[in-house]
Formats: structure tokens, sequence, C-alpha cells
């Protein structure tokens, strides 16, 4: 397609130099808003603007020496091992169970197994509340943890399920036949070779948990407020550049898991493929 | 052919087939489990606190047993007083009556500091010696003229259900009269039904520009050589895996009056002035479209990969111009990730609260604006889960859409 053949006219060519100048504007329109924005947490000055007068390190200064964002950043990290630790387990589970192929009704099971994915999360947030606030399961980290963990397990299904439908069921077979338990073979054959879909689905549950606010609001008093939170009350009241701060460490962080996690699943993609 | 111990191989396969079968529900049953106690009865829960209205029916029993039989053209007769006046009293407690004063205010206005007062006044009076005025109607007149009023009584009488359609009628801008009939609701008061037309009208706009930048995308990466794919591709996943509130948040910066956008455009000598960008429609729809487009991208790419490039060639090489080429044999092959992308990220924007309530301005407010000030201000729950349950309906039924169109292992996130 983007040999030129001899024949192309000129009309022909015209449209095409359109349409790559279009997506290229696209591209930009989706990177460039946040490549624009994180080096502003750099600025000397509380401004938003170019040229920045001078580079400095107060914001993210202001944010160490900041109790309230240290505390977030605490729960936040609670908070997001845990339910991952969680989703991962009962996510893999049920996606081992989903793996078997003419499985009755698998059809709904999935529908409702991700069904927190599709429930907009405010609805998501007034029914926990209304439920948790009975059990207890309001102002405190359990709450949240298990909150979270309801958002972040559709998100290991779907990693885990796609790695299994990679998965040759042969070479499980081979193993039980030579006198394996299933134990065993789930540890010695079937997880290892499924692993990047686990690590892959895990960093997504950890990302939402660690992104996600609008549970948060419902469920949490002062003392659990995560990063999102404390990044939402700066919006709401005094934009500052440590907001901008925060934005970067967690940008950083979460792209670059993301970033590792996904050339893996490229590269391990590559290597099945070339060996059948 | 026979298996060992004389069954039949059949049979055998047919057992360990079920027990297979049975292992794989085991292994579903503990998220199965977890999400129905802690997410699926949690939802249930709010449906139910839609309906749910408990409050008059447990503390003022009599009272609307005794207004059922009532004809609103005129005031209740005087045992009808007598029965409210000794139920009131029982309540007692002051946090009670501020819960059902607050109940009562929900549906007309003036009625909490009616109840209240009346309350407070009525705590020196004993019910059992004879009413100070002669009659209780006359000694509740004289607490407050009201009393009189049909309309105050009828307000009373219609949240005396324990359930209730009340907050569905609300939800959607309407109430019942004083004769129990279903009514709109004064012009002035009328918002939920435009806050939702709103909503569905700000999410088609959105998923129209993800299509309209969206497609085009998709195709190129479905075209280029090999070794850009994944660069490209990683470019459309950045963005979808920052965090949502960096993303809402760059745009701020962005679209402030000293902020970047207008800075450009002032250097550009395109204005004078700084413009106005955001808390307003254009700053939401920009934002959106920013978050959500990755999500149309991701399922038009995945449908585009897999079509193969003969049928555009042979319609080529039978005269066919390339735009009826693309038109009519290269598009409608595309229409299933088009119609899943378009459903997912309209269902999705339908149920969006942190972009909204960032970017927008008060023009630009959505019904997830409204739960959750019905559920976090105003305490109105039965409200906030009426709104809620309209929503979920909302949402649910595009996403049975989606399923219909969309196989549903094709909502792949990587």
């Amino acid at each position: 397609m983007w040999q030129l053949s001899p024949h192309t006219t000129l009309l022909g060519k015209l449209w095409r130099c359109t349409f790559l100048v279009f997506c290229g504007a696209v591209f930009m329109f989706l990177v460039l808003p946040v490549l624009i924005v994180l080096p502003l947490s750099f600025n000397s000055e509380p401004y938003f603007n170019y040229p920045m007068p001078g580079f400095s390190w107060r914001w993210y200064q202001n944010i160490v020496e900041n109790e309230m964002w240290m505390v977030s950043a605490k729960n936040s990290i609670i908070v997001g091992l845990a339910s991952t630790a969680l989703a991962v387990t009962l996510g893999t589970l049920a996606a081992l169970g989903l793996s078997k192929p003419s499985l009755p009704l698998k059809k709904l099971i999935v529908g409702i197994l991700i069904s927190p994915m599709i429930v907009p999360l405010v609805i998501t947030g007034v029914g926990m509340y209304i439920f948790y606030a009975k059990y207890n399961l309001t102002g405190n980290l359990p709450g949240i943890i298990i909150a979270h963990t309801v958002i972040g397990t559709p998100f290991v299904l779907i990693s885990v399920t796609a790695a299994l439908a990679g998965f040759n069921l042969n070479i499980a077979r081979a193993g039980q036949s030579l006198g394996a338990t299933p134990t065993y073979v789930f540890f010695k054959i079937t997880m290892p070779l499924i692993m990047p879909g686990i690590i892959y689905g895990g960093l997504l549950a950890f990302t939402s948990s660690l992104d996600e606010l609008v549970v948060v609001m419902f469920l949490a008093g002062v003392e659990e407020r995560t990063i999102p939170m404390q990044m939402w009350t700066g919006l709401r009241e005094q934009l500052s550049p440590s907001v901008l701060a925060a934005a970067t460490i967690l940008v950083i962080l979460l792209v670059g898991l993301l970033l590792a996690a996904e050339l893996l699943r490229r590269r391990r993609e590559r290597y099945f493929v070339s060996a059948k | 052919m026979k298996a060992s111990q004389d069954i039949p191989l059949k049979a055998k396969l047919r057992k360990a087939e079920s027990s297979n079968t049975t292992k794989s529900y085991a292994l579903i049953l503990p998220l199965g489990i977890f999400l129905l106690v802690f997410f699926l009865v949690p939802i249930a829960s709010m449906i139910y606190r839609s309906v749910d209205n408990p409050l008059l029916a447990k503390h003022l029993p009599r009272t609307s047993e005794a207004l059922k039989l009532w004809d609103s053209s005129k005031t209740p007769d005087e045992k009808t007083y007598a029965t409210f006046v000794a139920e009131l009293k029982a309540v007692g407690e002051k946090t009670s009556i501020g819960r059902i004063a607050a109940r009562l205010n929900y549906d007309k206005g003036g009625m909490r500091s009616l109840v209240v007062k009346t309350a407070r006044k009525l705590k020196r009076v004993s019910v059992n010696t004879l009413p100070p005025e002669g009659t209780w109607k006359k000694t509740l007149a004289k607490i407050d003229k009201r009393w009189d009023q049909p309309e105050y009584w009828a307000t009373i009488k219609n949240a005396g259900a324990p359930i209730t359609v009340g907050y569905y009628l609300a939800a959607v801008d309407k109430k019942l009269d004083i004769n129990g009939a279903v009514v709109k609701v004064p012009e002035h008061k009328r918002i939920y039904l435009a806050i939702f037309w709103r909503t569905v009208w700000v999410s088609a706009l959105v998923t129209s520009l993800c299509f309209l930048f969206g497609y085009p995308i998709a195709f190129l990466i479905a075209r280029v050589q090999k070794k850009c794919v994944n660069l490209l591709l990683i470019m459309v996943l950045l963005p979808f895996w920052t965090s949502l509130l960096v993303r809402t948040t760059a745009w701020i910066v962005m679209l402030q009056r000293e902020g970047v956008v207008n800075d450009l455009l002032i250097f550009l000598r395109l204005i004078d002035e700084p413009i106005q960008l955001i808390y307003s429609s254009f700053g939401v729809l920009v934002a959106m479209t920013h978050v959500l487009l990755p999500l149309m991208i991701l399922p038009v790419y995945s449908v585009m990969k897999n079509i193969s490039p003969d049928y555009v060639h042979a319609g080529l090489s039978l005269g066919a111009t390339p735009w009826t080429a693309f038109w009519k044999i290269y598009f409608p092959q595309t229409l299933p990730g088009v119609g899943a992308g378009a459903l997912f990220v309209f269902i999705l924007t339908l149920g969006y609260y942190i972009t909204p309530a960032l970017v927008g301005g008060p023009q630009d407010q959505m019904i997830s604006q409204f739960i959750v000030y019905h559920a976090n201000h105003s305490l109105n729950w039965g409200l906030a889960s009426a709104l809620g349950t309209l929503l979920l309906l909302g949402v649910l039924s595009g996403y049975g859409l989606h399923n219909k169109i969309a196989k549903i292992d094709t909502i792949k996130l990587n």
C-alpha cells in the first residue's frame, strides 16, 4: 500500500498526503498533552506556561515533605498491592475454569464476571456505600481493598484468558499422562507459560487501583485518602505544580511498568508464533 | 469396543467430561461468590433503595392509614389530626423527627421547617388532656397555618407507602399531585429529563469524534509495515495507560486561560485575547475524546488487521474507483469493530464522572454529577439510587447490544 505505484494519480497522491497529515495530527493529539504538561512540574515558578523561567525540584520536595501526600502514597500502595494480590488470585482461578472449551452457560458467566468493568463507577460507588456501610466497611482500608479487588478482577480475567487461549493444552496433558498431579502440572507447566498474562493482568489491576477515585470518594474517610483523592482536592481548590509533580511520578511509574509488561508479552508472542 | 471393567467408552468419556465441568465451575466459584457478595448485592441494594421508603411507614403508620380514606379536597377530619399529633409526639427523639422532616422535604419544600417546628411546639402539650385550642385541628393551625392546606397533608399521604415509585417520578421530573395522580413538576423545577438528554447527547458527540479520529488511525496501523505497527500501537496505548486523572489534569493545564493552548493561539496571531476553553462544552468534548479514543481504535484495528486485501483488489481490478472500493467493500467489513468500539465508548461516556466534573462548567454536568450530588451532599439516597438505576438500565442495554454485535472476547485491552 505504501509503495506508490506508477499509476497513482496526482489526486491519489494528494489524498494520501492529507490522510497521513490527519493521522499525524491525531497522534499528536493523543500523545502531546501529557508530554507538554508534565515537564511543567519542574518549573521554578508556580505558573503553567512555557518558556519556564528556571528548573527546580521544589514541587517534588513539597510532596515529600507534605504529610498528607505521604499518607496518601502509603494508602495507595497498600490498597494497590493488597487488591492486586486478591484480584490476581481470584481472576486467574476463574480464567482457568473458563478455559474449558465447552462450558455450559459460559457467555453468561463471562458477562457477569466482567460486569464491574461495564457498570459506571458512580453506580458501583453508590451501591457499595449503601451496602458496605451496614457491615462497617466504610471509612477503613479493608473496604477500599475489597472494592478495588472487584474493579481489578476483570482485567486479570481478560488478560489470563487471552494467555490461556494461546496455551497448548497437550503440554499439560502430556504432564498428566506421565503421572503428575493436577496441582503439580499447574505450578510446573501451566503457570510458567501463562505468567506474562498474569503479570499483565496484575499490572492493569494495580494501575486501575492506583488511578481509581470515584469509589474511594464514597468509601474513604479523611484518614484513608489516596493519591487520586489528594490530587482531586488539589485540582478542585488551588491548582499547584505539586499536583503535576505527583502526576509525573505516577506516569513514569505506571508507564514504565506497563511498557515493560507489554514488551515482555510481545516478545513471548513472537516466540510462540515463530515456534509454530 | 469395550474399555476395561466392561464400562462402555462413551459412558466413561461422559463421566470424565462432567467431572471436568464440575472442576471448572469450582474454579470459577470463588470469584463468583466474591463478586456476588461485594458487587452484585451492593448494586441490588442500590436498586432496592430506589423504591424503599420505610420512614413514615415505621413512625406514622396510623396517620398514613387514616389518610388513605381522606377526601383530598378539604382538610382531614379531627380523628386524623389527633392520630397525627399522637404519633408525632411518640416519635420523640430529635434525630428521627429530623429524618422524617428531611424525607418530607424531598417531596415538598417547606415541609422540613413545618414538621420540626410543629414537633417542637407539641412537646409542651399532653395528648391525654383536651387539646389546648378545643380541637387538634385548631391547635395545629395555631402552630402553623399551613396545616389548614390540604396539599401538606397530601405530601404526608403520598410519602406514607413503604414501597414508593416517588423517587423514579422525581427522576423524570414528575410527582404525585394532591389526588395521587402523576403530574409534571412546575417548569422551573424540571431538571433531570434535560440532564438525561444532555448525557446522551454528549455521549453521542464523543462517540462520533472518537470514530472520526479513531477510524483513520486504525486503518493506518492495519496497513503500515510490520516494524512500525508496534511503535504506533504503543503510541495509542501510552495515553491509555496514563492515569485518567493525570490526563484530565493535563487538559486543565493546557486549556486554562493562561494555559499552553491560549498562549499558542496568541503566538500564532489567531486570537488577540485568551478565550474561554476550559469549563465549557468544548473542554469536556476534547478531554473526553482524548480519554476514550484508544478504546475506539483498538477494537476497530483488531477487526481491520484480519481483513484480507484481496476483496478490495478484486473490486479495483473490476473497475471500481478507490472510493467505491473502500465504501462498498472495505468499510462494511469493518462494521463489527466500529459497532463494538462505538458502543463501548458510548456506554463508558454515559457514566463518566471525573472528567466532566473537572473540565466542564455548570452547564456541562452529566447525570453522574447529580447522582454524586444527591448521595454526598443533599443525602437524598433514594433519588440518587433512582437516577443510578435508570443510568444502569441505559448502560446495560447498550452493553447487551454490544455483545450482540461483537463476540464478548473481542474486548481486549491489549
